[in-house]
């Protein structure tokens, strides 16, 4: 790899986070568990931005994920967490793959607004189904993993901890290879000019809907996770101000590293936390101005601290013969 | 010899305007076409629907056998038509070797999740089409840092690619210094000389009309109006009052 931690590394920091949660905390666990979970939607979130298009409904898949999840652990009794995060991501990617081909044909403020009313639309759709609890929702069982139950609730906290980092972390992974591909550079490209791409041979609405259904799986695993941690599902998840949270942990990463995206979801769920802590009633204003002071002084994102760095590095290497040349002539 | 595009009756209004009126052309293989005529002569309308921006009224556009005229550009660019802009399309926030690899990258039937660098064959490919053009020690520069000549030839570059059999290319030497035109033209003709591509280009220049093409086809209201050897066309009296306006 040209740039940035090789995937063994990455590997090895997932498994260090796992450890160290033994040394966490109980409290941390929990904000740690939201945050990764918040993180893997976000993630998804930014792969698709990569595109040029943001969606404003992820909530739509987390829903989706969430609701399937549950609903087959009510049916079937199955609650292992493994299985619950499989069945959450493939619920999220199958409704990304009827959605992403149909949307990728619109672009900008049009593609964004139409995955808000998606998510909507499923809304109204679950506040007015009896058969799911309506706008109450319903509860789960507690979650197993490979047929062991956790009772101590810091053992359980613990588990769920561990299952979401490294879920989180391998998307992660998966992220950054695809970032560093070929398809990442065309993803880029259909960014910047979607009708050159299609000029070089490239189907741009196909890079669109494979980026869309990557998203659909990551938010409806991240769905997965949201109802582990709750055990309970309403659909509030699908509302427009969940997905809104969503878009302001990628906002604040930006679309450059995917690191930021972890980064960006612990300082959200570290600020929130403290801030309703110190100051219950004014906690939205405190994060308001974190949020402003982000775009205003990052406008790329957390991210861009470290990529303009390295850009920088790399564009003085990309220099240096040139420079040298003048040199010599001169 | 069968012409690898053979157009027939292409039309195309805008409005009131006639940019296409009956066009009715063939091209041989290995050819080398400059299209010439005042500004809203139709050339680019002509170049447009040729790669497929446009659709023609009526009329049909003919590439190897096949009939192009309703297919998209991403179709048509897949059956052997690429081009360049008058005014760059490149991405600018890659790098010169990048842009390379994501038009690489769309010859395969799919896309790796390799790194382009590690990508078997490549980049290398995407470096020796850049050093034909001169440009192999721009590679890692990003394209918002580079002049405006050297992305017109980075763009001709990305058309090569796909070992075009028809290459389109609009206004190749526009914006580039008269000292440099000349010297252009020369590393685009070197370029595409290995993958003896067929070539059209729009040309406002006749000093590069004249020297370069083999053919010459006037535009004027939408319609072809003098098409021949360069050194006939030029001389053609409604060309010089129309075209050229008495220059050559």
């Amino acid at each position: 790899m040209k740039n940035g931690l090789h995937p063994l590394v990455m590997i090895a920091l997932v498994a260090g986070v796992t450890l160290l949660g033994r040394a966490l905390p109980t409290w941390t666990l929990s904000l740690a568990t939201i945050a990764a979970s918040n993180a893997l939607i976000a993630l998804g979130i930014v792969v698709l931005a990569r595109t040029g298009n943001v969606s404003f409904g992820q909530g739509l898949f987390f829903a989706a994920g969430g609701y399937g999840v549950a609903l087959i652990a009510n049916a079937w009794g199955l609650t292992d967490a493994v299985a619950q995060v499989i069945i959450g991501a493939a619920c999220g990617g199958l409704l990304g793959l009827i959605v992403g081909p149909f949307i990728a044909r619109y672009s900008g403020i049009f593609f964004g607004m139409l995955t808000l009313a998606l998510s909507m639309v499923f809304y109204g759709a679950l506040v007015k189904s009896t058969a799911l609890g309506g706008s109450d929702g319903f509860n789960v069982g507690r979650p197993t993993l490979l047929g062991l139950s956790f009772t101590d609730p810091r053992e359980a906290d613990f588990m769920l901890y561990a299952v979401s980092v490294i879920v989180t972390g391998f998307a992660g992974i998966g992220a950054t290879i695809l970032f560093r591909s070929e398809f990442g550079l065309a993803s880029l490209a259909v960014r910047e000019n979607n009708l050159r791409v299609e000029y070089l041979g490239i189907s741009a609405n196909r890079v669109i809907s494979i980026n869309f259904v990557i998203a659909a799986i990551f938010a409806g695993a991240s769905g997965a996770f949201a109802l582990m941690a709750q055990r309970h599902i309403d659909p509030q998840f699908a509302y427009w101000t969940t997905s809104g949270e969503f878009v302001f942990v990628a906002v604040l990463a930006g679309t450059q590293s995917v690191a930021a995206v972890f980064v960006a979801s612990m300082a959200l769920e570290l600020v929130r936390s403290f801030s309703s802590l110190y100051l219950p009633n004014t906690w939205q204003l405190v994060l308001g101005v974190f949020l402003l002071g982000v775009i205003l002084f990052l406008p790329r994102g957390i991210g861009s601290l470290w990529i303009r760095k390295r850009r920088k590095r790399s564009t003085i290497a990309a220099n240096a013969p040139i420079a040298a040349e003048t040199g010599a002539a001169s | 010899m069968n012409p690898v595009l053979s157009v027939r009756g292409l039309e195309k209004k805008f409005g009131a305007v006639v940019a296409a009126d009956a066009l009715t052309l063939d091209i041989a293989a290995g050819q080398k076409i400059s299209l010439i005529g005042a500004n809203g002569a139709g050339k680019t309308t002509f170049v447009n629907m040729v790669t497929g921006y446009m659709k023609p009224d009526r009329g049909s556009i003919v590439l190897d056998g096949i009939d192009i005229s309703r297919h998209s550009p991403r179709s048509v660019a897949r059956l052997g038509i690429s081009r360049s802009f008058q005014i760059p399309q490149l991405f600018v926030e890659l790098t010169a070797a990048e842009n390379l690899s994501v038009a690489i990258s769309g010859v395969g039937t799919r896309m790796s999740l390799r790194a382009p660098a590690e990508a078997d064959g490549r980049h290398d490919n995407a470096i020796e089409l850049l050093e034909r053009f001169g440009l192999g020690d721009l590679a890692d520069r990003p394209i918002s840092e580079l002049a405006g000549g050297v992305r017109k030839l980075i763009d001709i570059a990305m058309a090569l690619v796909r070992r075009p059999k028809l290459l389109l290319l609009d206004e190749p030497t526009s914006g580039v210094s008269a000292e440099d035109k000349f010297a252009t033209m020369e590393r685009v003709i070197h370029a595409v000389a290995p993958d003896a591509a067929t070539l059209i280009f729009v040309e406002h220049d006749m000093e590069i009309v004249s020297r370069y093409a083999d053919r010459v086809i006037a535009f004027y209201q939408g319609r072809i109006l003098a098409d021949g050897a360069p050194s006939e066309v030029l001389k053609d009296q409604a060309v010089r009052r129309y075209v050229t306006g008495g220059l050559q």
